[in-house]
């Protein structure tokens, strides 16, 4: 194959981006691999000298806090496990309750006939529109005053029943699907409750699991409102638990290697991801960019 | 948005179920509308005309908030800092996400390359500010070491006044870049082949393309990306919080930083609210200006 002189820069670019993604990402491997004495005068170093998995058996919990102590931890603590744990629980609750309380009101929104269907979508789509900034004080308040300051019910609350991308994306695909098995099902007296269940819920499993996978993205990422309502340390998820790692530092400097083998660790579940469903998680993505 | 076509009558005459059927289906959406965004964006407004402190009751005190922050310093400076991260993160990330996707979309459309590419956005905002915050470190990062081994010199990223707000915006471009390329990649993928077939016929060079081709279809997808990515990096918080937590000497404390400060370390609800609200018309307004100026419901392909 000829390489002609654009193509070659073109090629050369593309590698030059793609080594700016992934060389941070080796760093914060090769951190987590060396031994935290010897972080700061092999920090300009691509390999540690003596590679160690102690930093990771540290942050896992898989030595006690003396021992992690003297191996150069600051004295901070990730209960690491924990925190997946409840990442886990909080992207799980919200990805099902959303993908199954969107899905209803998509159907509703697209086939069935009542008053004020148009002012109800009108009003679920414009709430894509309203920022953050503006609910999150009166929420906060709404979960403190119903005493769910520091629970997963706190935590998932304002997620979990109404998505406004959601339904105006699953109604989108709903409209889009013929009419004709519907109505077959319809004639031979099937209720609309039966229709969406058995014949337009199986027809739509791709979009389901689109919206699942950009909900699942954008909920383990979440940081903000769980760092607002669950600060408890058993609450925590993995975002607020990893700032709040960082920001201990009894003994003076963050304890790096700590944290970058934590960091390493909290990237492996998105490589997991990419790994099994990349090609999903690609279209998702785009897909969410082409409305 | 499509006009919705009113859908035939399709189960019959049980009109009276099929509308119970249709709100039992809607209620729990319904029910998180009204809970998590119609009541609180209604009560954000009446608490930004109390002087509330969750601890005493509020008092009204009128629109005395909205004038105190017309004179509130800090909150322009807040208002100011975000439209300079905003305007050192967007041009950036775009037209470096452009230009990935113009390369992606000539060299490797292979989904290893996307799925690298696209690796940095599915970290956490927290995930991706620790990881920079150790490279950028000032005595020790890797960055440093490279930046003295080439002769530049140490800098001090996060923690120099001057660079802090620039080294987050980078940062953040870091993140997003790959996502936005993604994006224009998908847009480019629906642009016709004959019509660069047709350009190159006529003589036009690749550069004259671009600008007379790629770039005006595309413009559906920058609009998207435009309002999205402006109005959510406007207000900028995650990678603050973890990285300079508004330092240092409050370079970095950006609007929404100042906000959570107001409402959780000094408790004042009411003027946060007031300051939430201003912002938000101030994002309202732009997304309808641009909406305006960018012609977004047009397609040219259409």
């Amino acid at each position: 194959m000829k390489l002609d002189p654009s193509r070659a820069f073109a090629w050369a670019c593309l590698l030059a981006m793609l080594a700016l993604t992934v060389v941070p990402l080796w760093v914060v491997v090769k951190t987590a691999l060396t031994p935290s004495q010897d972080v700061f005068s092999q920090a300009a170093q691509l390999w540690p000298d003596t590679p160690t998995l102690r930093n990771f058996t540290r942050v896992l919990g898989l030595v006690s806090h003396e021992e992690s102590l003297a191996m150069g931890g600051s004295g901070a603590e990730v209960h690491f496990l924990r925190a997946v744990g409840n990442s886990l629980l909080f992207t799980g609750i919200i990805v099902t309750l959303q993908v199954l309380t969107s899905s209803m009101a998509a159907y509703a929104f697209a086939r069935l006939r009542f008053p004020g269907r148009e002012l109800l979508f009108g009003l679920f789509v414009a709430s894509m529109m309203v920022p953050g900034v503006v609910t999150f004080i009166p929420n906060f308040i709404l979960i403190k005053d119903l005493g769910w300051l520091n629970t997963m019910a706190g935590m998932v609350a304002p997620f979990c029943l109404m998505s406004g991308f959601g339904i105006f994306f699953l109604r989108q695909f709903f409209l889009s699907i013929p009419r004709d098995l519907e109505e077959a099902a319809i004639l031979e007296g099937a209720s609309p409750l039966r229709v969406f269940w058995r014949i337009v819920l199986p027809l739509s499993t791709a979009p389901l699991a689109t919206l699942a996978m950009l909900t699942s993205i954008n909920m383990w990422n979440e940081f903000f409102w769980p760092f607002l309502v669950a600060k408890d340390e058993t609450m925590q998820v993995l975002t607020v638990a990893l700032q709040s790692f960082k920001s201990q530092t009894p003994q003076g400097s963050p304890d790096w290697s700590g944290l970058m083998a934590a960091t390493a660790l909290a990237v492996v579940p998105v490589l997991v991801l990419l790994f099994l469903f990349g090609r999903k998680v690609v279209e998702s993505v785009q897909f969410s960019g082409s409305k | 948005m499509s006009a919705v076509p009113r859908p035939p009558s399709a189960f019959g005459p049980n009109r009276r179920r099929e509308t119970l059927t249709a709100f039992g289906l809607v209620l729990p959406a319904l029910i998180g509308f009204v809970l998590f965004y119609a009541w609180p964006a209604w009560r954000a407004v009446e608490i930004s005309l109390t002087d509330w402190n969750l601890l005493r009751e509020p008092n009204w005190v009128g629109l005395d908030n909205y004038v105190k922050l017309w004179g509130d310093e800090r909150f322009w400076r807040g208002m100011q800092l975000s439209a300079w991260y905003v305007a050192f993160n967007i041009p950036m990330q775009t037209v470096l996400g452009l230009f990935l996707a113009v390369v992606m979309d000539r060299l490797a459309r292979s989904l290893f390359i996307k799925a690298v590419v696209l690796l940095p956005y599915l970290l956490s905002n927290v995930l991706v500010a620790l990881m920079w915050l150790w490279l950028l470190d000032p005595l020790l990062g890797g960055v440093n070491a490279l930046l003295t081994w080439s002769g530049i010199g140490h800098q001090p990223f996060f923690a120099g006044e001057t660079q802090a707000l620039a080294t987050v915006a980078a940062v953040n471009i870091w993140r997003h870049m790959g996502l936005v390329a993604l994006l224009f990649l998908a847009g480019l993928q629906n642009i016709p082949r004959y019509l660069y077939e047709a350009g190159a016929l006529e003589g036009a060079t690749e550069w004259q393309m671009f600008w007379r081709i790629t770039l005006p279809l595309l413009r559906p997808v920058m609009v998207f990306v435009l309002v999205t990515s402006v109005t959510g990096s406007f207000q900028i918080f995650d990678t603050v919080a973890v990285a300079t937590n508004g330092g240092p000497l409050e370079s970095t404390r950006v609007i929404v930083h100042y906000i959570v400060q107001n409402a959780f370390s000094f408790y004042k609800m009411g003027y946060a609210s007031a300051m939430s609200m201003t912002l938000c018309l101030v994002m309202v307004l732009y997304t309808v200006l641009q909406m305006r100026i960018l012609r977004a419901n047009e397609n040219d392909l259409a």
